[in-house]
């Protein structure tokens, strides 16, 4: 009858796999992010070049070939034996990771030259410059461009569903199979997906409040 | 055997603390550094004047490759300067330099700003740092500020919180480029103030600065550029009672008399 009574279960598995996927790939595309920002600002040029190829090759492909590639490449070249989860991780993150960076890169840059050149006269290494004093003071200007980053990153696991994963779209395509009513679907889909990136929204203006505070 | 003479160009090799010599370097085509040599002797004030642009902060920030230069070398304390990284970092430590802008750090207070440097680069103790942060303010005269955050101080001693900062790390040397230039006419001298005070107690110092009184009062020797060049090399008394350059005359009566 109904479809959200009748497989509660089965929203219950897939809201969390969304969730799971949606927490670790942010995750990954932090750390990288903000390393790969890193690098896009040091003085060493090797690590420029890496950087902004990271950024330019991730973010002009399209991310289903980035899951054609983790699913069919990588595991036939490099890693035979990781799970879908992983490699499904691995593209959302490394995805995502170079949008995070160029957020994290314009952040950096609104942080006065004057700040770093003070930090580096005093004799701090230019990864302690960034991590005690630019980094902390560009967190504030990053946190709205990353809100939005995170909301795509919600959507587009759903790419995920379609390649072995149970999350909120595979779920979908699972009841629009047993013959439930794809409007009914859909509504409770959208529903759940809903919750997960207005939940980001309420973090991150919570984490904007905070910083507002402590200038 | 050991002359005394003040001649221009040969300080006492024993005691040079920074050496440049034939320095180069462009600002694409302009040619801002054009084969400086310069010696500073150990507790030695040298005083840099000269017009805008006239290549004296970026001689000031060369000396701790804040910029690069292309040609010549520079040496602090016999060590050439390394290429960026661990190294130069080390020998930044000792190397203290004060700007225009203060660029005290914005998001930490007072006492953390003059801190940091001991604690992330000396590796201090927090206890020791603290101890050490409190008393060097309270010798800029800015004690009683050590909780507030750089916004909330006036001009005057946001740079005296930039000077204590410097101290902290016991620089060998300190650079002040334009250290006043940002400031509101009556808090110029109490940061001069500090400056004398630092004279006297046999700081190395090399201060670029529009400040003739100070040149006149602190300075060993003034060093007078234009156009990318050291033009003339001379102690205050000399230089302001006698500019031999014309470039000098030029300037020195365009600034003295109003």
């Amino acid at each position: 009858m109904n479809v959200l009574l009748d497989n509660l279960s089965l929203f219950r598995e897939g809201f969390i796999g969304t969730l799971k996927l949606t927490g670790a790939s942010a995750l990954v595309a932090i750390v990288l992010g903000v390393i790969v920002a890193g690098f896009r600002v040091s003085p060493v040029p090797p690590l420029r070049i890496f950087g902004t190829l990271w950024v330019t090759l991730l973010r002009n492909t399209p991310l289903t070939l980035l899951f054609l590639v983790a699913f069919f490449v990588v595991p036939k070249v490099l890693f035979p034996d990781l799970d879908s989860f992983l490699l499904a991780v691995a593209a959302c993150g490394f995805y995502t990771s170079a949008f995070v960076a160029e957020a994290v890169r314009s952040g950096i840059n609104t942080v006065p030259l004057g700040q770093a050149e003070a930090a580096r006269s005093i004799g701090m290494t230019f990864t302690q410059t960034m991590r005690l004093i630019v980094l902390p003071q560009a967190t504030r200007t990053v946190v709205p461009p990353l809100s939005s980053i995170f909301i795509a990153l919600t959507k587009n696991t759903a790419i995920a569903g379609a390649f072995n994963n149970v999350d909120l779209f595979n779920v979908s395509k699972t009841l629009s199979n047993d013959g439930y009513d794809i409007t009914m679907i859909f509504i409770w889909i959208t529903l759940a997906y809903l919750i997960v990136t207005y939940a980001i929204n309420g973090l991150f203006r919570l984490l904007e409040h905070r910083l507002e505070v402590a200038r | 055997m050991a002359e005394v003479s003040v001649t221009k160009d040969a300080a006492p090799v024993a005691d040079e603390l920074v050496a440049l010599k034939n320095v180069n370097k462009h600002f694409g085509a302009l040619h801002v550094l054009q084969d400086i040599d310069l010696t500073i002797a150990r507790g030695e004030v040298v005083v840099v004047i000269g017009p805008s642009g006239s290549g004296k902060s970026t001689l000031c920030r060369a000396i701790n490759r804040l910029e690069t230069v292309e040609s010549g070398t520079i040496t602090i304390d016999g060590k050439p300067l390394p290429q960026e990284g661990k190294e130069l970092a080390r020998l930044r430590a000792d190397v203290g330099m004060v700007f225009q802008s203060f660029n005290l750090f914005a998001h930490k207070t007072v006492l953390e700003n003059v801190m940091l440097g001991q604690i992330k680069v000396r590796k201090a103790e927090k206890k020791a740092a603290e101890e050490k942060a409190r008393a060097l303010l309270d010798r800029v005269g800015v004690g009683v500020q050590a909780d507030k955050y750089p916004a909330q101080l006036s001009g005057g001693q946001q740079q005296r919180v930039a000077i204590a900062r410097a101290l902290a790390m016991d620089p060998k040397v300190m650079l002040f480029d334009e250290p006043t230039s940002a400031l509101d006419p009556e808090m110029i001298n109490e940061v001069l103030e500090v400056m004398q005070q630092l004279a006297r107690d046999g700081m190395t110092m090399v201060v670029v600065t529009h400040e003739m009184g100070f040149a006149r009062s602190a300075a060993n020797r003034v060093v007078f550029m234009a156009d990318g060049r050291i033009v003339e090399e001379a102690t205050p008394d000399e230089f302001f009672s006698n500019p031999r350059s014309d470039r000098a005359k030029d300037f020195l009566s365009k600034i003295l008399h109003h």
